[in-house]
This record gives structure tokens, C-alpha cells and sequence, in this order.
């Protein structure tokens, strides 16, 4: 490669962006897997920019935790307009930044607990569930599992979203064994991996009866791959909640745009997208309904959630039993 | 190193390389610490994390290099058809993404693997690879063909008069020839290796088991995403940095003198070639165990490699300009600073090894947020940090041969008034064609499977190969994933053939 070439494609790609100055840009902070051309991305950003006379463009940064410490690496000075896909764990420490104003929209949401949160507003929302193999031996409870000789991946709470949402699902289901559940556990968990996708992809391999994962995953097998071979396992104790929101940058040179483009989110333009492309549930059910398949997912009977300053207040001693209980 | 005098060569090339390691090492390093408000010191937890990450990247070293010289000793000795291939293969493992290695070695190794199921069929009982083995099979899995590329190397730059004056003499080979060319050898490969190991954190988590297997990395990562607390990830890099520079220094005391002198630059011819069953049952041995998990890779990819949509093809392009670029540059720097020579340089050498990614992500990302949209610089970014992570390697692959040019033709050089450029064109590139195209090849390799800094900084639009297939892994998509790792891997080991026969042409290894 001749060296030249490098500053002239920066240059290349400055000029680039300015040339698109005329029309105000609307620019939405998310994670990875929102973006990708199977993501919400792409629908979503046709649907809005066919009403806002805006350019909305997506800067994907990894994972939901990545995407906070994005936010708090950039701070004030970040050029966001909307933070999208933080979740219940990490809305505390977002809300302690100070960046973020209130969202104000009133929606009626379709979810299983009432939401009441002034700057944060879901757009979609799942179970965490364990997700295994039809037809095959299935625990009925987490303390099930733990006694069983089933064999789980699970992900790190301290480096991925479901991996704490398992966290805060053992000790909300058992506030004061959590410590001993997780003894318990440990003879089950084959590995811990980093992320979401090291952990599904080794259950897909055998490495495991089940993985971590969420009560839609099976829907993902069952409506784009057409395999019905894959099922969440109900817990007697209920299922946590991973809640997915967003919020408005406080210092958004675009107020009114981000303001329409969260009221925009709780459409159904934007709503509809969801199941099929996040593989969520979406904060308001759509007009036309789920997508056929979702009818056969798997739903809990209790849904467990702590408010983000619970989840905020109890984290650090609850990872530190997780870790002891696990080190053994 | 160069004890006799050498020709003059200008010092700037060599300062802008180490100005721009230490700027992507220390300089990112700073940036965060900057940034940080400090809260808190080393947990106990820390460094029990500190000790599992310097246990088990000295075992991973050990292992790797103590099985990596009866392989090239054998490939060494042999000549046989396919050879060349073979030794090119060998080396796919360590230009692996890390997701896609691990998920080959447990279609081998793990649960529903082909060894499992082997030994369930044969009555015993199944193996778990999950642990301590786990980690340290799947280190030496990655290292062990930089290994084996690195002592064949030395093997290789063996003068073939010395094997021909030893079968005159019927003198013994091993103790004269092999033994002291290992002292300089071996140091050096224990060394990288031992530093690659000690920043690994996905690959040691996953195979480890648990939380029992967190390394330093994983710690900066919780400190960075989990806790948000810079300061702490700052500490935790300098303690990493500290066990580097502390490694590097160890090593180079205990790094023989070479010995070996100079010869007329001629091809290699052995005479003691006895035992011909032995090496080729390690040549056998070794090609079973990287090869049959890289087979399973292959297998996975292939049903969808021709329904890839355009996006990764996009990518794969995007992917090998950035090689070629950080290639170039990488070998520059890496020439730059082997001529030069000297112990500061031998310790910037070894020092991108220990930069925790993420911190180098994170400083870089501070610096340059302020002043640029980090979308708009990714690629360019991307270059110069993985420039800069291959430089240890394209130096190990070059330095041995820089310092045998300054001392077998320095006195000639100097004599001659031979000066910069015509020096390194008459007389350091021709002979070092070989390691310059091993290292070029090798930089563009691992630039090209390097997840490294572009995840933080990239959108859609600057997505490279790597960071696409992960993206495809998280969005469920695990068979056009595993097809994309495919073409990654083909990629790599094409751009690294190149680069590699390229060097060797007329040679005869």
C-alpha cells in the first residue's frame, strides 16, 4: 500500500461526512448486533428517515456493557443524540452520569411489569432462560439444575449482559442462598465463556445440554432456520428479565428529532421490526401481533426484576459470591 | 550485538518506530491513566488473577517450545514432497481468530468431539478439556507453529559448511551445531510466546472453566466494562507491562552468543540423517494435532462459503488492504530497528506483546475522540496498532538474521565505506529475503485475523473480516459465521504464502 494513501482516505471520508451536513443528522449510539444488515438496523433507519427528513445514522460498539463504557469514555463531549440498548444492570451507573434527559413519552407497554422510569424507555424487552435440546432431559428449576448432572455454558457477569442478568436471576430468586445455589451449580457449568456468542456457538457444537441464553432464541431456529429442535426450560422460581431501553443525551444538538425518534420507537414501524431481527419482544405489541412461532415460546409464570438501583446496589456482592462459589 | 564495526545507517527510521511503539504502549497506557479517577488499588482477587496469568503462560511457554524442537529439528533434517505446503499449513493455528480455533479444537478434543466419541466407542470413558489442560492445550494449539517456525529458522540459518566440515570431522552435530544455535534460538521464541500467553483472556476463560481461570486481561476488562474504574485497568496493564520488561530482560541475559560465523550463504545439505522413523513420527505427531482441528474448521465453513452476502466480501477486502498496509509498515519498522540493534530495542521489540487490548483500544480511542470522529480514522488506526502488535514477531523473525549480516559482512561494509541505503540494498535485503518475506507474511497474517482495536472504533462501514464474522456469531448467524471463518483463515494463510514464497523463492527451504 503506498503511504499516501491513508491520510487521503481519511480525508476521503472527512469530506465524506461533511457533504451530508445539509441535512441534520440524528445519530443513535447502540450495540453491535443492532446494526448488522440482520439487526434492526437497516429497517428501522429506512422507516424513520422516510418521515424525519433527517439522516440517521447507528455507531455500533460492541455489547450492551461496551456500550456504556463507550458513553462514559466519550461524556459530555459525545456526540450521541440517543443511547440505545442498555439494559436494566447498567441503567444506574447511565442515570449516575448525568447524561441523560427525560425521555418523556407516554406509551401503554406491553410488558409484564409496570414501568416507570423517567429517562430510560424500553423498546424491547426478553427472559433470560436456559435453552437446550428438544426431547432431551430438562431441569424444571434453577435448584433442579443444580442438583441434576446436566451440564450448562454460561457467560461471565463481568464481561457480558446475559451473563450478569444470570447473576441477578440467582440472587433475586434466592436472595439469601445464592452463595450456596452457585456451589451448587458449579459441578454443572462445563465453562464460562466471555460473550454471548463464544457460549451459544459451544452449545450448538454438543459442548453442553444447555446454554444461557433467552426464552426467544428457539423462535431464531424455528422462523429463520425452519428447526423446531431447540427449547427454553421453564423455572419454577420465574425467569429475570432482560428490559432493553433508551435514552436522550441531555447535550443533543438534535432535541427534537431524538425526541421523535423515541416516540417513533414505541411505534409500530419500529416495533414490528423487532422480533425478527433482535429476536426480543417488543415493548408494544404490534398491531398485526408476534410473528407466527412466537405463540410457542415458552412463557414463564413469574418475571423476576430488580429495579436498576437494586441491580446497582447488590452487583458487586453478588459477583463476589459467584466468584468464591465458582473458584472452588 | 555487533561488535565489529558496521556501516553507518541513519538513526531517524529507527526512532519513528520506537516512538510510534511506545506512543500505542505507554502512550495509550497514559491516556487512560489520565482519564482515571483513582478509587482503588489491587483487590486480592487481583493477584490471584496475577499468578493463575504468569503460571499458566509459563507452562503454555515450556510446553510449546519443548515440543516445537524435535518437530523442526525433523523438518530440518527431511526433505519430502509437500513439504513446503506442510510447513505453511502448520502455521494456520496461531493466524486463527481465537472464537474459531476454540471451537475447532473442542470438535476434536471436546464433548461430541471425534476423540470422545473415539474413546466412548472404544469402552473408556469420555475426557472433559475443560481446565488447567484445557488452557494450556489450546495455547500450545495457537503457539506451538510460531514455535516450530521460529526454531526451524534457526536450523535453517545454520552455514551448511559447518554441517559439511562436522560430517568430515564426523564431529557430533547436536552439541557443536544444534545445541548452541538453541541457546540463541530458544530464549527469544519462550519469550513471545510466554508474552502472548500472558494477555490471553477469551481463550483462557473458555477453556479454563471458570473464574478460576482469569487472567490479568479479563481483569482489565472488568475494570474497563464492568466497573468503569480506568485507574485500576491502568495498574493492571502495569503490571503487565512490568512482567514483560522483567520476561525480556531475563531472556536476553540467558540468550547465548552466536557462535555459529559466517559461510558462503549456501543451500543446506545433511549427512546425519539417520533415524529417519523418529522425526517423521513428530513430523506425523505434530500435523495431527494442528491440522485435524483446523480440518474440522474447513468443514464446518464450506457448505455456505459461495452464499457469504456481499457485506463479507466487502469486509474481506477492507481486511487485506489493512493487512498489506500494516504488513508494510510493520517490516519497515521491524528492518528499521533490527539493523540498529541493541538491548532498548530488543526490550520495544518485546513490548507491544504485553499491551492489554483493550487498554491500547481505550488510550488510543481518548486520544483521538476529542480532535476526530473515531469512525473516520478506524482503518487508519487499525494499521498502525496492528503494525505495531506483529512488530515482536516480524522482529524475532528478522533480528537473528539482521545481527548475522552485521557480523559476517559489517567489517566487509565498513571497509567498502558502504553507508544507509546501498548497505541495506547490496547487502542486508538479499540476505535476508527469507526472514523479511517469513515476517512480512506474517504481519499481514495476523493484522488480518486481528479483532484488535477496530471493534471499538469501527461502524458499519469500516467493518474488517474478523469483526464481521463476530457480528454474525451474535446475531445467531453461527453457519454463515463459521463459512466467513473459513474464508478468513484462506485468506490469511494465502496472504501469508505469498509474502512467504515470495521471500524464498530461490531458496531451497
Amino acid at each position: 500500500m503506498n503511504t499516501t494513501y491513508l491520510p487521503l482516505a481519511a480525508g476521503l471520508a472527512l469530506c465524506a461526512t461533511s457533504a451530508l451536513a445539509e441535512t441534520p443528522v440524528l445519530q443513535v449510539m447502540t450495540y453491535d448486533s443492532f446494526v448488522t444488515e440482520w439487526g434492526p438496523g437497516p429497517a428501522i433507519e429506512a422507516a424513520f428517515e422516510a418521515t424525519c427528513g433527517c439522516d440517521l445514522q447507528f455507531v455500533g460498539t460492541g455489547d450492551g456493557a461496551a456500550l456504556l463504557a463507550r458513553l462514559q469514555l466519550e461524556g459530555p463531549r459525545t456526540e450521541a443524540d440517543i443511547v440505545l440498548g442498555l439494559d436494566t444492570n447498567l441503567t444506574a451507573a447511565a442515570r449516575e452520569t448525568g447524561l441523560f434527559a427525560p425521555h418523556g413519552v407516554t406509551a401503554e407497554l406491553d410488558l409484564p411489569i409496570a414501568w416507570t422510569d423517567a429517562e430510560f424507555l424500553p423498546f424491547d424487552w426478553g427472559y433470560f432462560a436456559f435453552v437446550g435440546n428438544a426431547g432431551e432431559a430438562q431441569a424444571t428449576s434453577l435448584r433442579d439444575l443444580a442438583a441434576s448432572d446436566l451440564k450448562i455454558v454460561i457467560q461471565d457477569p463481568r464481561s457480558s449482559t446475559p451473563g450478569l442478568g444470570l447473576l441477578m436471576w440467582v440472587k433475586t430468586a434466592y436472595p439469601d442462598e445464592a452463595a450456596s445455589i452457585w456451589a451448587d451449580l458449579a459441578d454443572n457449568i462445563v465453562t464460562v465463556t466471555s460473550g454471548w456468542s463464544e457460549a451459544y456457538g459451544m452449545f450448538l457444537e454438543g459442548e453442553a445440554d444447555a446454554v444461557l441464553s433467552y426464552t426467544t432464541s428457539p423462535a431464531y431456529h424455528l422462523i429463520a432456520e425452519e428447526d423446531d429442535s431447540k427449547v427454553a426450560w421453564a423455572f419454577e422460581e420465574g425467569h429475570y428479565m432482560q428490559v432493553e431501553v433508551a435514552g436522550k443525551v441531555a447535550g443533543t444538538d438534535q432535541p427534537e428529532l431524538a425526541d421523535a425518534f423515541l416516540a417513533f420507537m414505541v411505534s409500530d414501524a419500529f416495533q414490528s421490526v423487532i422480533p425478527t431481527t433482535n429476536w426480543m419482544y417488543p415493548a408494544v405489541t404490534p398491531t398485526d401481533g408476534l410473528p407466527a412461532g412466537f405463540e410457542t415460546l415458552m412463557t414463564p409464570e413469574t418475571s423476576l426484576l430488580l429495579s436498576p438501583e437494586d441491580a446497582a446496589a447488590m452487583r458487586d456482592g453478588a459477583l463476589e459470591e459467584w466468584r468464591t462459589a465458582l473458584s472452588q | 550485538m555487533a561488535h565489529s564495526p558496521v556501516p553507518v545507517t541513519p538513526r531517524w527510521p529507527s526512532i519513528v518506530a520506537t516512538m510510534l511503539v511506545l506512543s500505542l504502549t505507554f502512550g495509550t497506557l497514559g491516556a487512560v491513566a489520565w482519564r482515571a479517577e483513582w478509587a482503588s488499588g489491587l483487590a486480592p482477587a487481583d493477584w490471584v488473577a496475577v499468578r493463575f496469568t504468569v503460571v499458566q503462560a509459563f507452562l503454555s511457554a515450556a510446553i510449546s517450545v519443548l515440543l516445537a524442537i524435535p518437530v523442526a529439528r525433523a523438518l530440518a533434517r527431511r526433505r519430502f514432497r509437500g513439504r513446503q505446503l506442510l510447513i505453511t499449513l502448520l502455521g494456520a493455528p496461531f493466524l486463527l481468530p481465537v472464537i474459531v480455533a476454540v471451537l475447532g479444537l473442542l470438535a476434536v478434543f471436546g464433548r461430541g468431539g471425534v476423540l470422545n466419541d473415539a474413546l466412548t466407542a472404544l469402552g473408556f470413558s469420555p475426557i472433559s478439556i475443560f481446565g488447567m489442560h484445557g488452557v494450556l492445550l489450546a495455547h500450545v494449539f495457537f503457539n506451538l507453529p510460531l514455535a516450530i517456525r521460529f526454531i526451524l529458522q534457526g536450523w535453517l540459518s545454520i552455514p551448511s559448511e559447518r554441517f559439511r566440515l562436522a560430517a568430515t570431522l564426523n564431529a557430533p552435530v547436536w552439541r557443536l551445531l544444534e545445541w548452541p544455535m538453541l541457546r540463541v534460538v530458544l530464549p527469544s521464541t519462550f519469550l513471545v510466546i510466554f508474552l502472548i500467553c500472558l494477555t490471553s483472556f477469551a481463550v483462557a476463560l473458555a477453556m479454563g472453566g471458570g473464574p478460576r481461570a482469569t487472567t490479568i486481561e479479563l481483569a482489565i476488562y472488568q475494570s474497563v466494562r464492568f466497573d468503569f474504574d480506568l485507574g485500576k485497568a491502568a495498574l493492571l496493564a502495569c503490571v503487565q507491562f512490568g512482567l514483560c520488561v522483567g520476561a525480556a530482560i531475563l531472556a536476553l541475559r540467558i540468550t547465548a552468543e552466536d557462535v555459529t560465523g559466517a559461510g558462503m550463504d549456501r543451500v543446506v545439505q545433511r549427512w546425519d540423517v539417520a533415524r529417519a522413523g523418529v522425526d517423521y513420527a513428530w513430523i506425523i505427531a505434530a500435523a495431527v494435532f494442528l491440522l485435524v482441528p483446523l480440518g474440522m474448521v474447513v468443514l464446518r465453513g464450506l457448505p455456505g462459503i459461495f452464499d457469504l452476502p456481499d457485506t463479507i466480501w466487502a469486509a474481506a477486502l477492507r481486511s487485506i488492504i489493512v493487512a498489506s498496509g500494516s504488513a508494510i509498515l510493520c517490516v519497515s519498522m521491524a528492518l528499521a530497528l533490527a539493523v540498529r540493534g541493541g538491548m532498548l530495542i530488543a526490550v520495544v521489540g518485546v513490548l507491544p506483546l504485553a499491551a492489554s487490548g483493550l487498554v491500547v483500544g481505550t488510550g488510543a480511542f481518548l486520544i483521538v475522540f476529542p480532535f476526530i470522529r473515531p469512525a473516520d480514522v478506524a482503518l487508519l488506526v487499525t494499521v498502525l496498532v496492528n503494525a505495531t502488535l506483529a512488530l515482536p514477531f516480524a522482529l524475532r523473525a528478522i533480528g537473528p538474521s539482521a545481527a548475522q549480516v552485521n557480523a559476517d559482512y559489517g567489517r566487509l561494509g565498513a571497509s567498502l565505506g558502504m553507508t544507509g541505503w546501498a548497505w541495506v540494498r547490496l547487502v542486508v535485503l538479499p540476505r535476508m529475503r527469507r526472514p523479511l518475506g517469513f515476517a512480512t507474511g506474517l504481519a499481514a497474517a495476523l493484522s488480518m485475523g486481528d479483532l484488535g482495536v477496530i471493534a471499538l472504533f469501527a461502524g458499519q462501514a469500516e467493518e474488517t473480516l474478523p469483526l464481521a464474522m463476530y457480528r454474525l456469531m451474535g446475531a445467531y448467524r453461527m453457519e454463515t459465521a463459521a463459512s466467513a471463518a473459513l474464508l478468513l483463515l484462506s485468506l490469511s494463510l494465502l496472504l501469508f504464502w505469498i509474502c512467504d514464497r515470495g521471500g524464498s523463492a530461490n531458496a531451497d527451504v
